[in-house]
């Protein structure tokens, strides 16, 4: 790989990964970790491979066509977008900075993979008004598919949190 | 094998991929649609999110397997020509997602059949020898793991709540259990797929499934149904009287419009 086109695909990539996510655009699909990479495939066109977070998002239409524009911009109007299953995203994949993002913005980040979800009073995800987490849920879907929502019996402030996946 | 001969293999493996992704993808489809109507109908607003956030992700699972039905039949369909552009018979979806809704007893209770089938199913087919079907299965199982609790949790609080409710909520059992049974027939597509290490004969889940829903029926103090039929006939494109209308109004834009985008 010459030297210009390392460059040009350090370029894109961190483009790509500044492009904030449309349904929660206070984290970038960086910090979501659904970036897979940024390469030159055997035909010579630039591709970008990303993971869907879910496989029913709306969102991932806008995502698309977001990063399309971003190549466009980078000099790669024929580049490629490639949606790869494989390996399914998990919320593992979210970064430190996108956990802290999601925090400052009210939403609970994931908890770890596999732990029980909150179920009973007193064991629930803290709750970002209060701390308490005498929590519970009160529904099982939020705002977005990627979303609960918790109310917290301490000071009656509902909240949404990020579902581990 | 002389290379000819591999190469019809290879098609006539093909072609039952596509078909069982075909059943699978338009199971998802169909129950998509159905539970689209409980927008704003469901008993609280968080139940609204709950039931269309379902139908979301169910459309995705559909668009993936009729996208990666269409590749491997050769015929290159896209997942819209395939959910727009076919006919009533033409579809493969076993009956139970077609029911007509009911009342909310009645979707818990096919939810309840339906996830505790997908999340046994995906989660074994994540193993598949087919790339493109393991792959989706991977993801799908997660989304199906959370529907089934979702349809549990509500079948013990409508199990364990009111007379009423639990009266509901057996009827709902023993209304849609006789088309539980059709999501584990077993034909020669299953048993080839099966064979090869590509798709799990549904029979093999029959045997946990029955056990994981009675574990949840136990727990709401609900009686297991004992059905004195089973209906058939989805998988070869024999569908309900119900099902017409829903196609009807599920491609009622693209028949208006037909190629319209936006």
């Amino acid at each position: 790989m010459s030297a210009a086109l390392r460059s040009d695909l350090d370029r894109i990539r961190a483009r790509v990964g500044a492009v904030p996510d449309p349904e929660l655009p206070v984290i970038t699909l960086a910090d979501l970790g659904v970036l897979r990479s940024v390469r030159q495939d055997a035909d010579g066109v630039v591709e970008v491979v990303v993971t869907p977070t879910y496989l029913g998002c709306p969102a991932l239409p806008v995502i698309e066509a977001d990063l399309r524009t971003v190549l466009a911009e980078c000099g790669h109007p024929d580049g490629r977008v490639t949606w790869a299953l494989s390996p399914a995203w998990t919320t593992e994949w979210i970064s430190e900075e996108g956990r802290r993002k999601l925090a400052e913005h009210g939403i609970v980040p994931p908890g770890p993979v596999g732990a029980p979800l909150p179920v009973r009073l007193g064991l629930g995800r803290p709750c970002p008004h209060c701390g308490s987490v005498a929590t519970r849920p009160l529904g099982p879907f939020g705002p977005t598919g990627c979303q609960t929502v918790l109310v917290c019996t301490a000071c009656q402030e509902s909240f949404p949190h990020m579902k581990a996946v | 094998m002389t290379s000819e001969l591999r190469g019809a293999v290879a098609g006539t493996r093909n072609r039952d991929i596509a078909e069982y992704a075909l059943r699978l993808g338009d199971d998802a489809l169909i129950l998509c649609q159905r539970l689209c109507a409980w927008v704003t109908n469901a008993p609280t607003i968080e139940e609204d999110l709950a039931l269309s956030n379902i139908a979301l992700d169910l459309l995705g699972h559909a668009r993936t397997l009729l996208s990666l039905s269409g590749r491997s039949d050769g015929t290159n369909r896209s997942d819209d020509d395939l959910a727009y552009r076919r006919t009533e018979r033409q579809f493969r979806n076993a009956l139970l997602p077609e029911l007509p809704g009911g009342d909310f007893a009645v979707t818990i209770a096919r939810q309840l059949a339906y996830t505790h089938y997908t999340s046994l199913l995906y989660a074994e087919l994540a193993a598949s020898a087919d790339e493109g079907l393991a792959s989706f299965a991977a993801r799908a199982a997660k989304d199906a793991e959370y529907h089934r609790l979702h349809a549990s949790q509500w079948t013990v609080r409508l199990g364990l709540g009111t007379e009423e409710s639990r009266r509901r909520m057996q009827a709902g059992l023993e209304h849609v259990w006789p088309y539980a049974a059709e999501l584990f027939e077993a034909d020669d597509l299953t048993a080839r797929l099966d064979t090869d290490g590509t798709a799990v004969a549904p029979a093999r889940l029959q045997a946990a499934w029955g056990r994981e829903v009675a574990g949840v029926l136990t727990e709401a103090e609900l009686m297991v149904p004992a059905p004195s039929w089973q209906a058939t006939g989805g998988r070869s494109g024999l569908h309900t009287e119900a099902f017409a209308p829903l196609l009807a109004e599920f491609q009622s834009v693209f028949r208006q419009y037909p190629g319209g985008v936006w």
